[in-house]
Order: structure tokens, then C-alpha cells, then sequence
């Protein structure tokens, strides 16, 4: 987002200065000084999110990012909800990353989560983690796809398709996510067998 | 003879090999089997895959669940370290401003080069690509020919590992019977695609690959290797048994603990160490080449990294093996009284002629491919089919020169930054419980096809030594200068109308159109990673700056056996070719060594 873009885009979300101030200034400027981990990193050790480099979501950022993820992904009979697997962690790392895509999609993902709050507000009179999941519903389904979001809500439906892609990411490598979607490999096999005949037959390749 | 520091290298060698990838790494084995004393410079350190692979780690216990960064362009499990299209303090200059006519430069400082991380994609030349300037009139014709190399593809093949088989398909040679191990069984994406590409006249066969589908026959081949060389058989035959076939888990780009894959750093340097010939020097970043009255090469300055101080080795050979590139950068930077324009250069034509691979993709997503039952597609780490250039009968009709292979993304991937991700177009924005249902159904059911294609080289494409800008180091640094031409320019529009019309015989859908114009479909110079030319091959020492056996003209004990004698870059993925002509230049450099003529 250049600087042109990013003034539009406040004047568009700033319905309520007064929450933008509370949930959206504190942590919009880069973390200029952080580092990477370099072109030489440890392969083989564990990473968490804010190992490498600190973490940087406010309270009330980390709140909002919490309940949408859950939106996104919530809990159902197969997985757990991306909140309980650790996901908005991941977020949070991905926005303070000293990295240049992740520092463009960084100023996305803030002024996005502070436009959630202030619709919430202005809609319900409360901040979008105390809405019911009803209600979060009324707010995501305005803009949960570019295409056929309203003009307002089109900047808003930027930032939730990428905060659902974020949330996927992090959601399907944990090993839930991964049994979840279907992924049954990392498995040393004495051979290579090839699709079951059940898919075979499924393709018509019998 | 073995990993040494700077203070341990012998006052002489037979040879010095500067690099240790695919090229430094073949030269550096031949030569010490031939039993050669050698001494390789890499300006990476050492690397050691058996102990720093990542096997079975997954996404999440890596930073941004492993996605790229500059620091880790191919994500953070690739094996590269101190790499990548930059690497800081060697940086390298373009001449031209406009982003069409840039070229970019990807170097892996470390022991093994970018054999640690390649897709290991092994593909002979046709007897075809050796001549091509004799079929259509554009570009050069090798000195050599497909009998020529051969013998020498037939040994690579034997030594690393290569899955594949025969398919009598036109100037996609065949390999004799004994040098290829079995292909891996097809993936469901994989062999869906075969069966429905059949309507569009593609053929869909077993791809080359470098690694051990079964294990190698350790009784049998060192023998057909290395016929009266004793002990060259045994060291080799040890170093076979040390390699475990592949287990059908972890991605070959992370490298192979377990040796099952070709990496230099796993199969050729083991066993030329064993041979006792051998000592590796890390961190040793050469800087120019010395000559004496004669004209001969001497030595090698180079800086040790590790202190920033110059040393001096000798050796009564130099082979520059440190990529197409950087060898030109190191001959035009070996200036003298003799060689004032650079050494092996009276030619004026190193650094010129430098080619990358035509490349561009296109995917899709296949319904068919939708809700299959549970299957675990890890397979070989890599594909297991490609379609081979298949209109040779319309060459002429097609608006370009040359041709492309296709290769295949497919299968139930480890999941990464980016899976479930994207879908929006698929699932009109879902999310919820609905969501959860679309990652599911849509998880492997997409496919990606990449076209490899040949480039011409032509006058608009060369590298020279930049006037003003040095590295960390105090060397100048290259200036690359790079044009497309209309044949990859259309060549890249063909991909991607072909790609399209695939996806469509799949019964698939796609996001975005295919790109009609080429220099919108096809890659930066250099993107594909298949840069060679440079320094090419030719029969007299007006018109090429080596000789048929990689010997520079101007100076007789001066070899270049990586990427930068390729008078051509044929569709098909250069590494099994640098190799097999550095085996080559091996055997030849040893015959004259014996005779006393270098």
C-alpha cells in the first residue's frame, strides 16, 4: 500500500478516531530494528513465534485477531479452532517479520483488525471480540470476498482475504490442521505404491 | 587429505578445482579416482547434509511456517545457506534499467554449491541439441556430438542414481540398459493428466531423476566405472553401500541425510576424499588466476574468509569449476601484462553468449481431482513424469525456434504457507465451518505445469566486469547485460496457451487468463537457474574460448568444466550435462597430465 492508498484507506475506516487511537496506532510502524534470522539460520532446531524476532500485536490487537481467526476457522468434529491451535501467534509473527512482504501485508492486517473494532462499534456498540458469533457473521459476510463486496467494504475485503489466507497458513501446518485436510505423508515407506485403487477407480484410470 | 584450513594447504598440486557443485564436484571426483592430487577452493563453508538436513521437520516449527524470505528465497527448509538471488557483500550490477533486460544471479556459498538444493532433474541432450545451428540456422553448433557424450551420460547416470526409463521418443535419447534405476509409480494428478493428455497429442512418461528409487548395485558398477583401477572400485563401491534408497518422505530440496538423492556433498566428495587425494579448502573465495613468462597458469590468489587475508596456491592445472558466471568473472579479473583484456580471453568472447532456460506456469484447478480418498503422494520429492518436446515435426510452423518440455505440479503436498490459501475464487469467500469443508475438498486437487524452453544465445546477452563496483572483498564484480529475443518471447506465449488448453482437457478451471504476450508470461533472464555459455566451446580459438575438451585455447593448463562452455541450452535441465562433460574434460586432462603435456 503506498502512502496515497493508505491515507484513502484511513479516511474510509476512520469512522470512530477515538478507537482507532485505542487499537490502531500503537503498533502500526514497522519494527524497523528488528532482524532475520539470516542466510545461515539453525535448520534443524524448533521455532515458536517470537524467537527470531518479537512479536508486536497490542492486547486489543491480539483480541480482535483471536476472534476472527475463530471466525474463519472455528472448531468442528474433525480440528480444533485456529485459536486453540496457536494460529493468531502465527499471524503475529508473519505481521512483525522485518521481511518486505510481510511489511506490506503488515499495515493491512493492523488497519484491517482496527476497522473491525470500529464497525463493531459502530454497528453493536462494542468491540468485534465481545460480538456474539452472529453478529461477527452480519460484519464478515460483507466482506469475506473481494469481488462482491459493496465499494465501502472493499478495502476491508482486502485485508479478510488476507487474514483468511494467513489464518489457513498457519492453521493446515500445525499437525491438526494437517490431519484435518487430509495430508497423511512425512512417513518413510519401503515403497512407493502409487494412488489406491479406490482413487484409480475414483478417476476412471482403471 | 582431507577438509583443511588455509594454513594446511600442500605447496603444490597436481590440480586446483575452484568450486564443488556439480562440475567442481565430478571434476574433483575423476581426477582423484584418475589419481590426481587435488585441492578444491569453495567460497562457501563447509556443509555437511547427513548432519544439518531437516528431515520430517514440518511447517510449523519453522519462522512463517517456512515461507520465503530474501534470506531463504526457496523457504526456510531449502538447503541453501548464504545464498540466493542476493547474497550480501557480492553483490553483482545490470547495465539496463528496464525490468525486460534484467538477469538474475542465484549463488550458493556453501560446500556442494546448488547441488544441495536442485530438483535433480536429469535429462540427456539429443543428438539434435548438439547441432542446432545446423536444423534451423540460428545459433551454434557444438564441436561435439551426442556420440561424443554419450559414453559419459551413461556413466553419470550410473554413479549418481538417476529413476527413469526408455521411451524411443525423438531426440529424447534412451539410455542403455543397466544406467537408469526404476521410476517411482505415477502420482493420481500425475497419471489423470497422462490419460487426458493423450487427446492433445502430449506424451506423459517417466521423468529423470537423480535419486535412488532402488539401491545402486555396489557390486557391479564400480567395475563398469572404473575397468583396471582397483582402487577406484573399492572407494566407490564403499560409497555406494553408504547411500540408502529413497524412503518416499521429505522434499529433495532440502537435501538427503540419508544420501538417497545426488548432492555433490553426498556422492562425489565422499568418495574422492577417500581416495586420499583430495583436500577441500571452505571459505576460500578465489580471486584471480596467476600465469607466468610463459603464459602458463601458476596458482590461485584467493581470500580466506574467515581472516580476510590473500594466500597463494599453486598447481601445474586449473580447472574452473565455480559456475558459468563466476568462472568469467574470474578469467576477465586474472588481467596481466600477457592477458591484458583477461585470461583465456584472445578471443573476446568470455563472458559472452550466456543463456538461461525459457521459462514460464500456468495452473488450475480439476474437479476430478476433488474429495479423493486419503493418499500419501510424497513420493520421490519431485515429480515422477514430465512431457518431453513433442512438436519437432513443426518446427518452422510454430512462430519460434527450439522447444520446451513440460514439468508437473501435483499431489497432497506437505502443507506450507499458501496451502488452503487463495481459494476465494474457487469458494465465492468462504469461511466458518464452510470453509473448513472447502480446504478439504480442494486440498491436491490442483495442477501446475512449467514449460523449460531453449534459448538462442544472441549478441544482447553477456557479462563483463563492472568498471566502479567491487564486493566485500575488494573484487570487481560482473555487470550482466540481457534481451529475449522473439523466439522465447513466443516460446513463453506457447506455454502458457498450451498449459491453458491442458487444464481445459482436465476438465479444469483456471483463475486468470493465459497470457497472450510472452514477455509478460516468461521469467527474468536467470530466474530458471540454468545460466551457462560464457565461456563456449568451439573448434578453433577464433570463434570459442575452449576446445572440445574444455581446455581454454590461450592457456593449455586451463580448464572450465561447469556451465560456461554450453554452446546451447537445449530444454533439457543442464546438470546431467555439465557433468558428463566434465567427466570428460577429467579423463582428457588426466591423459595429458600422463603424457606431460599440461
Amino acid at each position: 500500500m503506498d502512502r496515497r492508498d493508505a491515507i484513502k484507506w484511513m479516511l474510509t475506516a476512520a469512522a470512530s478516531v477515538a478507537v482507532l487511537n485505542r487499537t490502531g496506532f500503537a503498533a502500526t510502524s514497522p519494527t524497523a530494528d528488528a532482524e532475520g534470522y539470516g542466510t545461515d539460520p539453525d535448520l534443524l532446531k524448533e521455532y515458536r513465534p517470537g524467537d527470531v524476532w518479537p512479536l508486536t500485536f497490542t492486547d486489543a490487537q491480539r483480541r480482535t485477531a483471536v476472534a476472527l481467526c475463530d471466525v474463519i476457522i472455528p472448531a468442528d468434529s474433525k480440528s480444533p479452532s485456529a485459536s486453540a491451535l496457536h494460529v493468531p501467534e502465527f499471524i503475529d509473527e508473519w505481521i512483525s517479520a522485518p521481511y518486505p512482504d510481510q511489511q506490506k501485508d503488515r499495515p493491512v492486517v493492523i488497519k484491517g483488525l482496527a476497522w473491525l473494532d470500529t464497525e463493531a462499534q459502530k454497528r453493536f456498540q462494542v468491540d468485534f471480540a465481545d460480538l456474539v458469533r452472529k453478529q461477527q457473521t452480519l460484519i464478515c459476510d460483507d466482506i469475506c470476498h473481494v469481488p462482491k463486496a459493496k465499494t465501502e467494504f472493499k478495502q476491508a475485503a482486502q485485508f479478510f482475504q488476507k487474514f483468511r489466507n494467513l489464518t489457513a497458513s498457519g492453521f493446515y501446518t500445525t499437525p491438526e490442521g494437517m490431519k484435518d485436510i487430509g495430508y497423511t505423508g512425512n512417513m518413510p515407506l519401503p515403497e512407493f505404491a502409487g494412488p489406491t485403487p479406490e482413487v484409480l477407480r475414483k478417476l476412471g484410470l482403471t | 587429505m582431507p577438509l583443511i584450513t588455509a594454513s594446511k594447504t600442500q605447496p603444490d598440486y597436481d590440480v586446483i578445482v575452484i568450486g564443488s557443485g556439480a562440475a567442481g564436484g565430478q571434476t574433483a571426483y575423476t581426477l582423484t579416482m584418475g589419481g590426481a592430487k587435488v585441492l578444491m577452493l569453495e567460497a562457501g563453508r563447509n556443509y555437511d547434509p547427513v548432519k544439518e538436513t531437516p528431515m520430517f521437520h514440518t511447517n510449523v516449527s519453522a519462522p512463517l511456517r517456512g515461507g520465503s524470505t530474501p534470506e531463504k528465497p526457496f523457504g526456510f527448509y531449502d538447503a541453501t545457506i548464504d545464498g540466493g538471488w542476493q547474497v550480501p557483500g557480492e553483490p553483482y550490477t545490470n547495465a539496463s534499467e528496464d525490468p525486460e533486460r534484467q538477469f538474475t544471479w542465484w549463488r550458493a556459498r556453501m560446500l556442494g554449491g546448488r547441488t544441495n538444493h536442485w530438483g535433480r532433474i536429469s535429462l540427456r541432450n539429443g543428438p539434435y541439441d548438439f547441432k542446432p545451428h545446423s536444423r534451423d540456422g540460428l545459433g551454434f553448433d557444438w564441436p561435439i556430438g551426442y556420440e561424443d557424450v554419450a559414453p559419459y551420460y551413461d556413466k553419470v547416470e550410473m554413479l549418481i542414481g538417476v529413476y527413469g526409463d526408455n521411451n524411443a521418443l525423438e531426440n529424447t535419447p534412451d539410455s542403455p540398459t543397466g544406467c537408469l534405476l526404476p521410476p517411482p509409480k505415477a502420482r493420481a494428478g500425475e497419471l489423470y493428466t497422462q490419460k487426458h493428455a493423450k487427446k492433445l497429442g502430449l506424451p506423459v512418461i517417466p521423468i529423470h531423476r537423480a535419486v535412488l528409487s532402488t539401491r545402486q548395485d555396489a557390486d557391479t558398477l564400480p567395475q563398469k566405472l572404473h575397468p583396471g583401477n582397483p582402487k577406484a572400485q573399492r572407494v566407490l563401491a564403499q560409497a555406494m553401500r553408504e547411500r540408502a534408497a529413497c524412503f518416499w518422505a521429505t522434499d529433495c530440496g532440502r537435501g538427503c541425510a540419508i544420501k538417497a538423492n545426488y548432492q555433490s556433498t553426498t556422492v562425489h566428495l565422499p568418495p574422492a576424499l577417500a581416495t586420499g587425494n583430495l583436500d577441500i579448502l571452505p571459505n576460500a573465495m578465489a580471486r584471480e588466476m596467476l600465469v607466468d613468462d610463459a603464459g602458463k597458469a601458476t596458482g590461485v590468489v584467493y581470500v580466506d574468509k574467515t581472516t580476510g587475508e590473500e594466500h597463494r596456491v599453486r598447481a601445474r592445472v586449473i580447472t574452473l569449476a565455480a559456475s558459468s558466471a563466476e568462472s568469467v568473472r574470474l578469467l576477465l579479473n586474472s588481467k596481466s601484462a600477457r592477458f591484458p583484456n583477461g585470461l583465456a580471453n584472445s578471443s573476446g568472447l568470455v563472458g559472452k553468449y550466456i543463456m538461461d532456460t525459457v521459462g514460464a506456469e500456468f495452473s488450475g484447478q480439476i474437479p476430478a481431482l476433488e474429495n479423493l480418498p486419503l493418499h500419501n503422494e510424497d513420493g520421490a520429492g519431485g515429480a515422477h513424469v514430465y512431457v518431453p518436446w513433442w512438436l519437432y515435426p513443426d518446427a518452422g510452423k510454430l512462430g519460434f525456434a527450439r522447444g520446451y518440455h513440460i514439468e508437473f505440479a501435483t499431489g497432497r503436498n506437505m502443507p506450507s504457507a499458501g496451502t488452503a490459501a487463495g481459494l476465494d475464487w474457487l469458494t465465492g469467500g468462504s469461511y466458518g465451518r464452510q470453509f473448513k469443508e472447502d480446504a478439504r475438498r480442494y486440498y491436491g486437487s490442483r495442477v501446475g505445469f512449467a514449460g523449460r524452453g531453449e534459448m538462442i544465445p544472441n549478441d544482447d546477452s553477456f557479462c563483463e566486469i563492472d568498471p566502479a563496483v567491487k564486493d566485500r572483498w575488494g573484487i570487481p564484480v560482473l555487470r550482466f547485460h540481457w534481451k529475449w529475443s522473439e523466439h522465447e518471447l513466443r516460446q513463453a506465449a506457447h506455454m502458457e496457451q498450451t498449459f491453458a488448453t491442458l487444464i481445459e482437457a482436465l476438465g479444469g478451471r483456471y483463475a486468470t487468463r493465459p497470457k497472450a504476450d510472452g514477455a509478460q508470461a516468461i521469467h527474468q533472464g536467470g530466474n530458471i537457474i540454468h545460466e551457462v555459455g560464457g565461456t563456449i566451446m568451439g573448434s578453433t580459438a577464433k570463434n570459442s574460448v575452449v576446445n572440445p575438451w574444455c581446455q581454454t585455447w590461450d592457456v593449455k593448463n586451463l580448464f572450465v568444466t561447469d556451465g560456461g562452455p554450453f554452446v546451447s541450452n537445449a530444454d533439457k535441465n543442464p546438470t546431467l550435462t555439465i557433468m558428463a562433460l566434465a567427466w570428460r574434460a577429467g579423463d582428457y586432462l588426466l591423459e595429458e597430465l600422463k603424457k606431460g603435456n599440461l
